[in-house]
């Protein structure tokens, strides 16, 4: 009994300490971003005397800040493009990581080998940033869309992740499929794609934050400012600490100074928030995704 | 790991060869939907990588866009001379092993400490809302995560306050050479812990409970539980994920080191990708520039060789 006693206390004290730390760790990974949107609510005056991590929103709280984005043309067209970049990437990658997939897990392709070596060997080589930039640059595709929606669309990783995933699926589907007649095209869309909705959606959500987030190609590629992804306005704002492009009225010189902070706190908000408010109704999914990149791939 | 289990495609009649054109017309006729899906596949790896792969030339020229790939002039070796005799080269391989080593002693473990930490946890909804809180930051894109380190390392930032209260001078932190490492190793453990931590999780939801019942009745406490059967049961996942990572130790990717460094910093910051990039595309200095990034990734492409070497003698799994 006394031995029962002393395990059980020694368990407690770990398990208050545990508790403990756990709970620092969690907060410690949303406060950053709970400062801002706290932030981002707060009285301009009293933001730019503030020195420490903002709980609340600070004086009377008001939503200025965010007239101000809204009213912003340069941030609400980087948010079209940026949903234009995402939509028509992603419908693109997803189709073509569909069918590579289909084509490397395919029983009897005879060039399957040889497709399967040049997909896995971009893993491991590159012909790196300058020359596939000369490759962008000579297809006429700078300052173009097409060049933040076609490459990148698919990788290899993505492409055998789901050739997993489809070799996992009963060849007998696909064989009394093919009994009755039925081609490649047709088991393809007919059974693969159905049968396969889990994974497919794991992909998509992860090419659609991958290229949400993006920058950097839209930052080497593109020149003309209507073309910007959100991303790139934030750069200006947050990392160059520009904000001229932000206020181009008339009485914008009084206003830029006081307001400045503000706006950089709700931009963020204003880029963040669509991928914050997903993310925990599709944790589960995310989840699975990582196990059959990481376990089964 | 990705080692495909059935072989490459069968033909029919094992007399006859795999690429013979028989075979290959036969296979045509079988699937010849398969043979037009795979056009636009082979052509999106031709045109975006491999075409890249023979622009690797540039690397021996003196390239310029106007005379074009086959008429600058050649220069052999020269911007390979050029570059490990430079006052770069050191620096830049000295920065890059620092910032990959760092990462790997700090931001490697931490996942794995995260996931020890909550399999610990029996209350099931207190462990499913640290998980998601700790998810988080991996969805914040790079530039936010920057834009928040230089507004909370400002002069006047929350760090710095921080900083400047346990008595140091107040001072910008980002043009601080010194503190550049440890601010990019912590953000970095920041955005990644939480996500780095569920295939851990994972690995450890799959250690035999029964392992657990035998230890307490061999009188094993709690750390004596953890240290003989928890550890033992994920060490091949945590081996096979320090392998990968050590092959590619000398890829610091360019993202946040070109949104944090300023010329201030590039004496602890500048690494070899970050280097390509603004030798390349904003001094133009394109031939020069595809030599240093042919060197990165000839160095990647034998740590990733000797690793995956490593990986497959130790264990099942291997990357190819």
């Amino acid at each position: 009994m006394a031995i029962v006693q002393r395990k059980s206390k020694g368990k407690i004290a770990f398990d208050i300490v545990n508790y403990v730390l756990l709970t620092l760790i969690a907060l410690v990974c949303v406060m950053p971003i709970w400062h801002v949107m706290m932030a981002s609510l707060s009285a301009p005056a009293e933001l730019q005397l503030n020195k420490g991590l903002i709980l609340w929103p600070l004086g009377q709280s008001t939503l200025k800040g965010y007239e101000l984005v809204f009213e912003n043309p340069s941030i609400m067209v980087g948010y079209k493009n940026t949903i234009i970049y995402v939509v028509l990437q992603t419908a693109l990658g997803i189709l073509c990581t569909i069918i590579a997939g289909y084509i490397l897990a395919h029983k009897t392709f005879v060039f399957k080998g040889f497709l399967m070596f040049l997909i896995t060997f971009t893993m491991m080589f590159s012909g790196g940033l300058i020359p596939t930039y000369m490759v962008i640059k000579n297809l006429g595709w700078i300052d173009n869309r097409l060049a933040l929606i076609i490459p990148g669309c698919m990788n290899a990783f993505n492409i055998i992740i789901m050739r997993t995933s489809i070799q996992g699926i009963p060849d007998s589907l696909e064989e009394s499929a093919k009994l009755d007649g039925a081609g490649d095209l047709t088991i393809l869309f007919r059974i693969i794609i159905p049968l396969d909705k889990a994974t497919i959606a794991v992909l998509i959500l992860f090419m659609a934050v991958a290229q949400w987030n993006s920058w950097f190609n839209a930052m080497i590629y593109l020149k003309s400012r209507k073309l910007f992804p959100l991303q790139l306005i934030l750069r200006e704002i947050l990392i160059q600490n520009d904000v001229t492009q932000v206020f181009y009225g008339a009485d914008a010189a009084s206003r830029t100074d006081i307001y400045k902070p503000l706006v950089r706190y709700c931009t963020t908000i204003v880029a963040t928030l669509p991928i914050l408010c997903i993310y925990p109704f599709i944790q589960k999914y995310f989840v699975s995704g990582v196990m059959i990149g990481s376990l089964k791939g | 790991m990705f080692r495909s289990k059935d072989g490459i495609g069968k033909a029919n009649n094992p007399r006859i060869r795999k690429y013979s054109f028989r075979n290959i017309r036969h296979d045509f006729k079988m699937s010849w939907e398969v043979y037009l899906l795979a056009i636009p596949i082979l052509l999106y790896f031709i045109v975006f990588n491999y075409i890249p792969m023979a622009g690797i030339l540039m690397a021996f020229e003196n390239y310029s866009p106007k005379k074009g790939f086959f008429h600058s002039a050649w220069v052999g070796l020269k911007h390979f001379r050029d570059f490990f005799g430079s006052y770069y080269f050191e620096r830049l391989i000295g920065n890059t092993f620092a910032i990959s080593g760092l990462s790997i002693l700090f931001a490697f473990p931490a996942p794995i400490i995260l996931a020890l930490m909550l399999n610990e946890i029996v209350t099931k909804w207190f462990k499913k809302t640290v998980q998601t809180m700790s998810y988080l930051p991996y969805f914040v894109s790079v530039v936010v995560i920057c834009g928040l380190i230089k507004s909370f390392c400002d002069t006047n930032g929350v760090i710095t306050n921080f900083v400047v209260a346990l008595g140091t001078a107040r001072r910008n932190l980002l043009s601080d050479p010194a503190l550049f490492r440890p601010i990019y190793i912590v953000s970095d453990i920041w955005s990644g812990i939480g996500f780095g931590s569920i295939i851990y999780l994972a690995a450890l939801s799959s250690v035999d409970q029964e392992l657990y019942e035998a230890a307490v009745l061999d009188g094993a406490g709690r750390w004596m539980q953890t240290w003989h059967v928890t550890l033992p049961g994920i060490s091949s996942t945590i081996i096979i994920m320090l392998i990968m990572r050590m092959g590619s130790i000398f890829s610091v990717g360019f993202e946040k080191i070109i949104l944090l460094y300023n010329p201030l910093t590039y004496e602890t910051a500048d690494v070899i990708s970050s280097f390509t990039y603004r030798k390349g595309l904003i001094e133009n200095n394109y031939g020069y520039s595809t030599a240093v990034g042919l060197f990165n990734s000839v160095v990647n492409f034998v740590m990733l060789l000797i690793s995956n070497w490593i990986a497959r003698r130790f264990s099942e799994t291997s990357l190819f």
